[in-house]
């Protein structure tokens, strides 16, 4: 009950700074949180924001599939073997600090405007939180419970899915909600970018246009649907018994 | 040590080392040779001096990794990997955190696919018996570290070893739960019938246990001493006050300190020759 009257709090001080900075700022920077709500309110009413919205949440669906799949899945393979592991940790985490806007040039040779530079672009900001998190916490399970699978005479199978999974999935879930914010940040800059379609089209067309509401409303709208995913994630987080 | 048809011997260890190769190339002779009868329904301790190779026993014995040279026997057949019917308790807490105390007890008996109400049956039995009947929804975060030891063991209990192999189970507890969970452990030994190795550092706790305490010399390990300890198969951590007790510590510690003193590098001073 706290921890919920903790939230209201935050998102009524949230809203009375924004009301403070539209003062301070007027409406050629920003526009009032009263505003926003009725011009995202209209904007949900067309035809137009939910192709847009249609459109990046296929794009992210798939990236985030990729990401958290293939992060999962080479994050095992790598994990496993110590050598692989200790090899390729380094090589992760220089890649995962590469500010990879700089390649999106070099995404959109490789896969042309549209879709798949998109999706391309949105995994490749997601899937290697996601192959470090779950590499590094393969790498970290307790000796003695692969002794335990081993005495237990389990095959690799069971082993994998029985000890190996549940030890590692508080680290893969907290990874899988890194990976979750990454990956939508990578298909929203690939739409502002370079595309036609889309959530991050809409706030470019809009700042062309001088349309500061649409731009808000649109921010407005991505925040509260990031923040509840993240919120859904850190629960599913909360409730593994660690 | 001379049952030549085998009949009451359990595990039968004959000439068996175990060398490691090392990084550098290297080759460390880690134990043996050994020859050792386990026999059935015993309950055996095994105490030596750190790195001596008592682990690399337990290792072998449970078919966990192969000896380099000899043979092992387990209920007259060579060993091949992890035979049915061998349980294995460890130092280290290897419950399941992702599993409560049930399910994590429940854990073998549902991998070998046995119906529910067995599963159901078992579990209850195991879990009361280790004491664990009020925790059975609990995860191991929240229990002591010998609450999780007594889940590991009922884990291992449920599949009905009929060699159980411990290796020093309760290193990681305090004195006083020690002393209780070695109680529990003779319980376990003569309700299940099983047969027991139990390897420990605590001289105290091999000699009130077991049946026979096996002494190990440095690396690499060989038995250098066997002693009876006579106890009667009724018996609790009591028998400490006993003199004899005294007198079976006192004989374990005169060979045991000798060969600790060579791993600590270092001539023993006033050894008796």
């Amino acid at each position: 009950m706290k921890r919920l009257g903790d939230s209201v709090l935050l998102v009524i001080g949230i809203l009375a700074a924004w009301q403070v900075l539209f003062w301070i700022a007027g409406d050629i920077a920003l526009t009032s949180p009263a505003a926003t709500a009725a011009h995202l309110w209209k904007l949900l009413g067309t035809a137009r924001f939910w192709e847009n919205a249609a459109e990046t949440a296929r794009a992210f669906g798939l990236a985030v599939t990729i990401s958290i799949v293939g992060g999962i899945a080479l994050g095992v393979m790598l994990g496993l073997n110590r050598t692989s592991g200790v090899v390729s940790e380094p090589i992760l985490i220089a890649l995962y600090s590469l500010p990879k806007v700089t390649l999106y040039p070099l995404v959109l040779l490789c896969f042309g405007l549209g879709m798949s530079a998109k999706v391309a672009f949105g995994a490749m900001h997601g899937l290697i939180p996601v192959t470090i998190f779950t590499m590094k916490a393969i790498m970290q399970i307790k000796p003695v419970l692969w002794r335990t699978a081993h005495a237990m005479r389990l095959n690799v199978r069971q082993t994998a899915l029985t000890i190996a999974l549940p030890a590692v999935l508080p680290e893969v879930v907290a990874g899988a909600r890194l990976g979750f914010s990454l990956t939508l940040l990578g298909v929203l800059i690939g739409e502002m970018f370079a595309s036609q379609r889309g959530l991050g089209f809409m706030i470019m067309s809009a700042m062309g246009l001088g349309d500061i509401a649409t731009i808000m409303a649109v921010a407005v709208f991505l925040s509260v649907v990031a923040i509840a995913a993240n919120a859904v994630l850190l629960w599913i987080d909360r409730a593994i018994p660690r | 040590m001379t049952a030549s048809d085998g009949s009451d011997v359990h595990a039968r260890l004959t000439d068996v080392t175990r060398v490691f190769d090392l990084a550098s190339g290297a080759k460390l002779q880690a134990l043996g040779p050994i020859d050792l009868d386990i026999k059935r329904g015993e309950f055996f301790g095994v105490v030596g001096p750190s790195g001596c190779g008592k682990s690399t026993l337990l290792d072998i014995l449970a078919g966990l990794s192969p000896p380099t040279a000899g043979t092992v026997l387990f209920e007259g057949k060579p060993i091949k990997g992890v035979p049915d019917g061998v349980g294995v308790v460890f130092q280290e807490d290897a419950s399941f955190s992702w599993l409560s105390v049930h399910d994590n007890v429940a854990f073998g008996l549902r991998r070998a696919g046995y119906d529910a109400a067995e599963i159901e049956r078992r579990v209850t039995y195991a879990v009361g018996f280790m004491g664990l009947r009020d925790f059975a929804k609990a995860y191991p975060a929240q229990l002591s570290g010998g609450m999780r030891q007594r889940v590991c063991i009922a884990r291992t209990l449920v599949l009905q070893p009929r060699l159980i192999l411990l290796d020093e189970p309760f290193g990681a507890l305090d004195q006083q739960t020690r002393l209780l969970m070695g109680e529990e452990l003779l319980r376990l030994w003569r309700e299940t019938g099983a047969t027991v190795m139990l390897i420990t550092h605590a001289l105290d706790e091999a000699a009130m246990l077991s049946d026979r305490v096996g002494v190990m010399s440095a690396r690499p390990g060989k038995f250098i001493d066997f002693i009876e300890t006579q106890w009667p198969r009724e018996r609790d951590s009591r028998v400490v006050s006993d003199p004899h007790f005294g007198e079976i510590t006192s004989r374990l510690w005169e060979k045991l300190r000798v060969e600790s003193l060579k791993t600590m590098g270092t001539a023993a001073p006033g050894a008796a020759p």
